[in-house]
């Protein structure tokens, strides 16, 4: 394997990493707007804020982490993505700041404020809307060179169904993904109505999402034929997701294995994940740029790759005992421990 | 093809979101080693007043952490979406330390969240001081990463550029480059003195306002040693970043001091004002302390700004942001060690009220001198994004949406910088100290 495709394979990692972890504070932030605003509020605040305030600035985190590495290994993408993309990652960016340090500002200093629980659950939908636009322009058609520099086009970007669907499925993953683990948490809480709201709305996102992924496979026939032939080349992975789908749905119907349902989900999406990544190769901008002609030099990309062994040599340890204490303690999780800030 | 509007709007935006991120982001690195510090001494005097100075230090930390991490995300992608040509180029070089600093960050963020959730879980609390170590040098080594790209575009090196195309890279020579341990030791070292400021001024000022309890004297004792120890290593690093510049950016180094003929025994232009005809104006001159500061020999020749094409001349109003750092560093000296000193002896005018309405002074200077020192280190790097290979113009974007992000993120700082203001007086002030120890005390004889 070279290392291209190492550097590729780390990134994507770290992205999906990023995907999941995003999507449980996205939603949950939008289940507690969503909770206060229909007077459910004593049901899920309590879970919400138990799970993530240890954990928000990991969460933030895992982008970072990607965008740094993603320059690392692939320069030219800061050549690319860097010029086009100023008005949509900007507006993410201000959004991720004034989701972060409002959250902070709430659980650490002032009383809860109705208007800024709603800002930050409003937040947590138009952000996964704002980077999603990344994966369309991946597709390629919306970037034209204009006297050799790239230039977006909006218009196109706004008119191409395909955008619409990237943002929809965006969408209704992240309140999917989060109700499902909220479920499991609330579960394991033993708090029996948050429980039963929470696998309600995982069941309510579970339709949406399953069909705009498969709608937007359909339309990359027509938008990029080259990727919708190579998705089918790697049809069995998605097969594999959409089976792993049906057994989370089971098992939330059934009320029973909320952990496993929460696993299952986390093997369908990283099937649909890595599939649509194999698919893409090896394309990082179709059609101007492939990891092969943006890679870095061998001496830093072999730099990275140690420094990235070591770093999560250092990492993973803390990451497990972050889980361990907050996680998987029975204490915490439900309430007993002595919490004085 | 160079879009003149876009290049000016990118550095705008650049310098605003630096200077915004920097205050949070040097109390981010200076406040977790005092919070380490205050909770050792706690735990080794077993001195509750220290625990809780450190409990509290934390809670408002938070706040400045939650800034910091959003604004430091904001500049991380600034880089490439302001300038996608540089970090094209430099990415190729540069891209290590920059990967290493977001491990450290990460590492910090995950044992800050365990130190803060744990308060009450470990019966030993020195178990707890051991989760303070992470963040401490987390925090410091994500400082330490990030000033290595800095001094990598100050004084670049590690590779060979043939024919406009990157060769034979080196990351690690690029890390090591020339101005990396000046630029890391000053950067770390007026870090923690700026942290140690404010948190004296804060004691100082709580003295100053109805409070006269112990638990803030002790809190303006330990901030006012950490602060000496760190501004007395700043002014030793910082005379060893003049025989840097002398020897590696004269030009910098010549703008800043208003050098303009090279010339042996060069004398030190201090405060003054220049007027339109370059003319200095109220300036107090001292004779050989240029040749001092810059090769250590009061005779030493230095390079004036003669030596340069008109160019590659950066802006001469940096001579003022210099004057600025150097006075109240200086200044900041003083205070601290005459506060020290007239601790030790008992001398009363160290309480006065106009001496500690001074430290309470001290807390801002300190921050003030951070940014005058960061403007007169990029500025002073002008024409200049990579010295000697790339102009500033060059690395820029092309986009024409530059100004309306200005203002978009200009927003963002305002909330975030009104909103830390006003979370942090609150949250101190609803709940003052002498309340903190009562609760604290029926907990304890529980």
């Amino acid at each position: 394997m070279n290392l291209e495709i190492i550097g590729i394979i780390v990134l994507w990692t770290f992205l999906f990493g990023y995907i999941i972890v995003a999507s449980i504070d996205f939603g949950a932030g939008f289940f507690n707007a969503y909770g206060i605003f229909t007077n459910k509020q004593h049901i899920l605040t309590k879970i919400i804020q138990r799970y993530l305030s240890p954990v928000w600035e990991v969460t933030n985190v895992f982008l970072v982490f990607f965008f740094v590495g993603i320059v690392g290994f692939f320069p030219k993408t800061a050549y690319y993505y860097g010029t086009t993309l100023l008005v949509p990652v900007s507006i993410a960016v201000i959004l991720l700041g004034i989701r972060g340090s409002y959250y902070a500002f709430e659980t650490y200093g002032a009383r809860s404020h109705k208007g800024y629980a709603f800002m930050y659950g409003l937040s947590g939908l138009l952000l996964p809307a704002a980077l999603s636009i990344v994966l369309t322009i991946s597709e390629g058609g919306f970037i034209f060179i204009e006297n050799g520099n790239p230039v977006l086009d909006y218009m196109a970007l706004f008119m191409s169904p395909l955008t619409w669907s990237i943002v929809v499925l965006s969408l209704s993953a992240v309140l999917y993904i989060s109700a499902v683990f909220l479920t499991w948490y609330a579960d394991k809480a033993n708090d029996t109505p948050a429980t039963e709201l929470l696998r309600r709305y995982a069941l309510i996102w579970a339709l949406p999402t399953i069909i705009t992924a498969g709608g937007i496979i359909y339309e990359l026939r027509f938008h990029n034929a080259d990727h919708y032939e190579k998705i089918l080349s790697v049809w069995w992975m998605f097969l594999i997701s959409a089976l792993l789908f049906i057994g989370t749905v089971w098992l939330l119907w059934r009320r029973k294995n909320y952990g496993i349902a929460f696993s299952l989900l986390i093997g369908q999406f990283a099937f649909a994940f890595y599939g649509y990544g194999i698919s893409h190769y090896p394309y990082l901008l179709y059609p101007h740029l492939t990891i092969y002609d943006s890679f870095t030099n061998e001496a830093m990309a072999l730099s990275l790759i140690i420094a990235f062994i070591a770093g999560l040599a250092l990492l993973i340890p803390s990451l497990f005992l972050l889980l361990k204490l907050f996680l998987f303690n029975k204490d915490y999780v439900r309430g007993n421990s002595e919490h004085k800030h | 093809m160079i879009n003149e509007e876009a290049v000016y709007y990118s550095r705008i935006l650049t310098e605003t979101t630096l200077s915004f991120h920097i205050i949070y982001a040097t109390l981010g690195v200076g406040v977790p080693l005092m919070i380490m510090i205050a909770h050792w001494v706690g735990i080794k005097k077993n001195d509750e007043h220290y625990i809780l100075l450190a409990r509290r230090w934390t809670r408002g930390f938070i706040i400045t952490v939650a800034v910091g991490v959003v604004t430091g995300t904001a500049i991380g992608l600034q880089l490439s979406l302001l300038w996608p040509n540089f970090m094209e180029l430099a990415g190729n070089v540069i891209a290590l330390p920059l990967f290493m600093e977001t491990f450290a960050f990460f590492f910090e963020a995950i044992f800050l969240g365990i130190y803060l959730y744990t308060w009450d879980r470990f019966e030993n609390q020195r178990k707890h001081l051991l989760l303070l170590i992470p963040v401490a040098i987390g925090a410091s080594f994500s400082a330490v990463f990030i000033t290595i790209v800095n001094a990598f575009m100050n004084a670049p090196q590690g590779f060979d550029l043939i024919n406009g195309e990157l060769a034979n890279v080196n990351p690690i020579m690029a890390m090591f480059n020339p101005a990396m341990p000046t630029k890391v030791s000053h950067v770390v070292g007026t870090a923690f003195m700026t942290s140690a400021f404010v948190l004296a001024s804060i004691a100082a000022f709580r003295l100053l306002r109805g409070s006269n309890h112990i638990y803030h004297k002790k809190a303006l004792l330990l901030t006012m040693k950490i602060g000496l120890i760190f501004s007395l290593t700043s002014l030793i690093v910082g005379d060893l970043s003049g025989k840097y510049l002398a020897e590696y950016q004269p030009e910098k180094l010549a703008a800043a001091e208003w050098h303009f003929e090279t010339s042996e025994s060069a004398e030190l232009i201090l405060l003054g004002f220049m007027n339109e005809d370059e003319e200095i104006k109220y300036a107090i001159k001292i004779p050989y302390a240029l040749s001092i500061l810059a090769h250590g020999s009061p005779t030493a020749e230095v390079i004036g700004l003669d030596q340069f094409a008109e160019e590659d001349i950066p802006p001469l109003y940096i001579h003022y942001l210099f004057n600025i750092m150097v006075v109240i560093g200086m200044m900041m000296i003083g205070v601290s060690l005459l506060f020290l000193i007239g601790k030790a002896k008992g001398w009363s005018i160290v309480e006065s009220k106009p001496y500690r309405w001074l430290i309470v002074l001290g807390g801002p200077l300190a921050i003030i001198a951070i940014e005058a020192g960061w403007w007169l280190a990029e500025v002073g790097r002008q024409p200049w994004i990579l010295r000697g290979i790339m102009r500033t113009a060059e690395g820029a974007t092309t986009s024409n949406h530059v100004d309306l992000m200005l203002f978009l993120f200009c927003g963002l700082y305002l909330i975030l910088g009104v909103g830390s203001v006003v979370v942090l007086v609150r949250m101190f002030r609803m709940n003052p100290v002498e309340r903190e120890l009562m609760d604290r005390k029926g907990e304890v004889h529980r």
